[in-house]
């Protein structure tokens, strides 16, 4: 891979002249045979490609309304076409959000309407061959399916949607992505992304216990596979030992040491992430979901809580209770959902975010800090994408925005927030979510951190920021590999729950 | 010509009731197997009904994208609702009450939803984004209106167009009863142009009017985890495994 540099930050953030071609041919690796015989896919470019793909977006024109609408709906207005943080960091117009879903629009027209079988220039429609699904593959891997976009869209129209529609057709008649599929394939084998193994988890677990033990001189546990315990904490397999994951791992632990809940890992189920939301796939998304349905079953726990990941809590909170029954308000007939939910303790909220555990528990009372231990930082808080537009934290709309900012006020002293134009639901994405976290997308990953790095430098340079906060697992990995390439320290690059650990007070402390 | 234009007009009447209705039908039908609506999201049934409306009738979310194309595209659009609405007195008699009385706005509206199409169109030229992401049929939308509004004016301000045989006309259409049209050429341009609007719509972008209502991201309740949501298909899966 060529040298990657950082784009020149833009004085003011004016809307990049257009490069075309600018990122063509800059897509990731495809899946080889194996990955896709892995997860059920052909291992190659099938010969009949073009009428299987043909066939298969009909088919989820029929099975999805987001895909039959946005077909439809786009009036080429342009308010989304400078919303998208790949168009702003590389400039490339095909990664403009509406251009995007264009390069399925323009196939959809012309198989699918009449207007564009009669006059295909007219309205821009086009036949599907090789070199528009290569094209397909390389800008459809350009997305993070972050849904900025259909924030700004009058019609709500999300390019995710589209995104992920096009990922399906892909893998279907053979042209899958090496990386997130070799990762959905771990997960059904060994139970998370890594492939981490329950002995070597259960290691690592109690190697934790130590290291904690010997910074605070406390026996906090990190229990795995115990039956009958209150929480099954689902949490990216990262947090059990990517920097700095893993300090927001020992958060929760101490959370629920001071508050004396009771919970545990499963070695089975050892993954929040899911990666069968980027890949769009329905199958792979329900499967992998249902690992965790399994295992709170298997070990009869009555809340399941999810640790700092963003798409994995989009999942947990819109999807699981579709897909797996982990949720509420389930008919009287729904044996399937019925079955769990009658186990669960609807006190609480199913699933509950690891944030929403311990705000309650400050508001409770439950939990005392020595903010002090967090003074060093001048914290900032970056809005992850997948939370911020695609999921909920506490009862009103909008906590997800309110509750990790109210945990780092109660944590630290020194809080300040970025340009309004880049947090809450206008937040960026960090630039490696959507399955884009890999090393063959590294100019991307760069490039589209462009506009994050820009607001934090800003504060940075005015108000002596120096610890980004984060709730997400791609975005801890992706800033921390990134950030140096914008002049930043990779150790500014944190959780929300690292500082509620250095910050918190074990109750037998002493 | 009176004929010709009589059939054309119950064509593009049918072609457009009958598309507008297929199309109403398949997003109807079509299900959303997963909750995805844009967050922060209403939690209940009549927040959903307000953003909606936030959306339909001030366009929010484009307010908050682009402040050009809010001001030019609600400009547009809301003139033309006035200048429909005006347009109601050549089809019914007596006109009712408040046709009556937006009689004089509706005149206005007519110049207002030329500027704003002006102002779309001057976006779509000059602004290179916008620009690429045009295809032909985008100017022709654009032109099309553009003409429409234009006759129309005309016939207001410029010409003097017969429109109580005009509206005889019409409504004698409305019984299936075909009379004369006042045979004038900004009139015959008019409703030319209007013949091929309503007839296209249902296979263009004009789709977005019905499309928004039924746009997953603004219509759905966030309410994931209170409520079970399943949809027929994925249902289905639950009884194989
Ligand atoms: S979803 Fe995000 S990454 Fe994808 S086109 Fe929209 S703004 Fe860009
Ligand atoms: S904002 Fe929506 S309607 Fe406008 S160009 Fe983008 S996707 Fe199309």
């Amino acid at each position: 891979m060529a040298e990657v540099t950082a784009p020149a930050y833009r004085t003011i953030p004016i809307i990049p002249k257009l490069i075309p071609g600018a990122m063509e041919g800059k897509g990731p690796y495809i899946a080889n045979e194996k990955i896709q015989a892995d997860l059920g896919f052909p291992g190659q470019l099938v010969d009949d490609w073009h009428d299987k793909a043909i066939a298969k977006m009909g088919d989820l024109l029929r099975k999805y309304r987001s895909v039959a609408v946005f077909m439809d709906a786009c009036v080429h207005c342009g308010a989304c076409s400078d919303k998208c943080h790949y168009f702003i960091g590389t400039a490339d117009p095909k990664n403009m959000p509406v251009a995007r879903q264009d390069l399925m629009r323009s196939v959809y027209r012309r198989y699918f309407t009449w207007a564009g079988k009669l006059f295909p220039k007219l309205v821009g429609a086009r036949d599907l061959t090789r070199e528009v699904l290569d094209e397909w593959y390389n800008y459809y891997h350009q997305c993070s399916e972050c849904r900025r976009c259909s924030v700004f869209c009058p019609y709500g129209i999300d390019t995710a949607e589209i995104t992920m529609a096009a990922r399906e057709i892909l893998a279907e008649v053979g042209m899958g992505q090496k990386y997130s599929n070799e990762i959905i394939a771990k997960v059904h084998k060994i139970g998370n992304n890594l492939g981490l193994p329950g002995p070597a988890l259960k290691d690592t677990m109690e190697g934790l216990e130590e290291d904690v033990k010997e910074d605070t001189g406390i026996d906090v546990r990190f229990p795995i596979d115990v039956k009958g315990a209150e929480v099954l904490l689902i949490t990216p397999s990262a947090d059990f030992f990517a920097e700095p994951h893993i300090d927001s791992l020992i958060g929760y632990a101490k959370v629920f040491h001071a508050t004396g809940t009771s919970w545990t890992l499963s070695s089975m189920s050892s993954e929040a992430a899911n990666f069968g939301m980027f890949i769009g796939n329905y199958e792979q998304l329900r499967k992998v979901a249902l690992r965790i349905r399994q295992a709170a079953l298997d070990l009869g726990v009555k809340r399941i809580v999810v640790g700092e990941c963003g798409h994995a809590w989009r999942v947990a909170y819109s999807f699981w209770n579709t897909l797996s029954g982990v949720g509420d308000g389930s008919d009287p007939d729904d044996k399937f959902a019925r079955m769990l939910q009658q186990q669960l303790d609807h006190r609480y909220r199913q699933p509950t975010h690891i944030c929403e555990f311990t705000w309650d528990m400050i508001e409770r009372g439950a939990l005392s800090f020595n903010k002090e231990a967090n003074d060093k930082y001048v914290v900032s808080f970056h809005d992850s994408c997948n939370v911020a537009r695609g999921s909920r934290m506490g009862d009103l709309p909008g906590g997800q925005f309110e509750i990790p900012r109210n945990i780092i006020r109660a944590v630290a002293n020194n809080f300040v927030e970025m340009d309004p134009g880049t947090t809450r639901e206008s937040t960026f994405c960090c630039g490696g979510g959507g399955g884009l976290l890999t090393d063959d997308l590294m100019e991307l990953r760069v490039k589209g951190a462009l506009p994050r790095m820009e607001a934090l430098k800003q504060v940075s340079d005015e108000k002596g920021v120096n610890f980004l906060a984060l709730i997400c697992a791609i975005c801890k990995t992706q800033f921390s590999k990134v950030a140096p390439y914008y002049g930043f320290d990779r150790k500014m690059m944190g959780g929300v729950h690292q500082l509620v650990s250095n910050a918190i007070i074990l109750g037998d402390k002493q | 010509m009176s004929v010709l234009f009589a059939i054309l007009f119950y064509l593009a009447t049918l072609l457009f009731v009958v598309g507008l209705l297929s199309r109403i039908a398949t997003y109807a039908r079509t299900p959303a197997p997963l909750k995805i609506p844009t967050t922060p999201a209403p939690t209940t049934q009549g927040g959903v009904v307000l953003r909606m409306a936030r959306e339909v009738v001030l366009f929010e979310s484009l307010f908050k994208a682009n402040l050009w194309i809010w001001s030019m595209g609600w400009l547009f659009h809301a003139s033309m609702a006035l200048v429909i609405m005006r347009h109601l007195r050549y089809f019914t008699d007596p006109v009712w009450g408040w046709v009556v009385l937006i009689q004089p706005f509706g005149l206005y509206a007519g110049i207002t939803m030329l500027i704003g199409l002006c102002g779309l169109w001057v976006r779509r030229i000059f602004v290179e984004r916008i620009r690429y992401i045009s295809t032909p049929s985008d100017h022709l939308w654009l032109v099309l209106l553009i003409g429409i509004a234009s006759s129309g004016l005309m016939m207001q301000f410029a010409t003097h167009t017969d429109v109580i045989a005009v509206k005889s006309f019409f409504i004698g259409l409305m019984g299936f009863n075909i009379g004369q049209l006042p045979a004038d050429a900004p009139l015959m341009l008019h409703l030319f142009l209007v013949v091929a609007l309503l007839a296209l719509f249902p296979v263009s972008k004009l789709l977005h009017a019905p499309g928004i209502f039924f746009s997953p991201t603004r219509n759905q309740t966030d309410n994931p985890r209170e409520k079970r949501h399943v949809s027929g298909w994925g249902k289905k899966m639950e009884s194989e495994s």
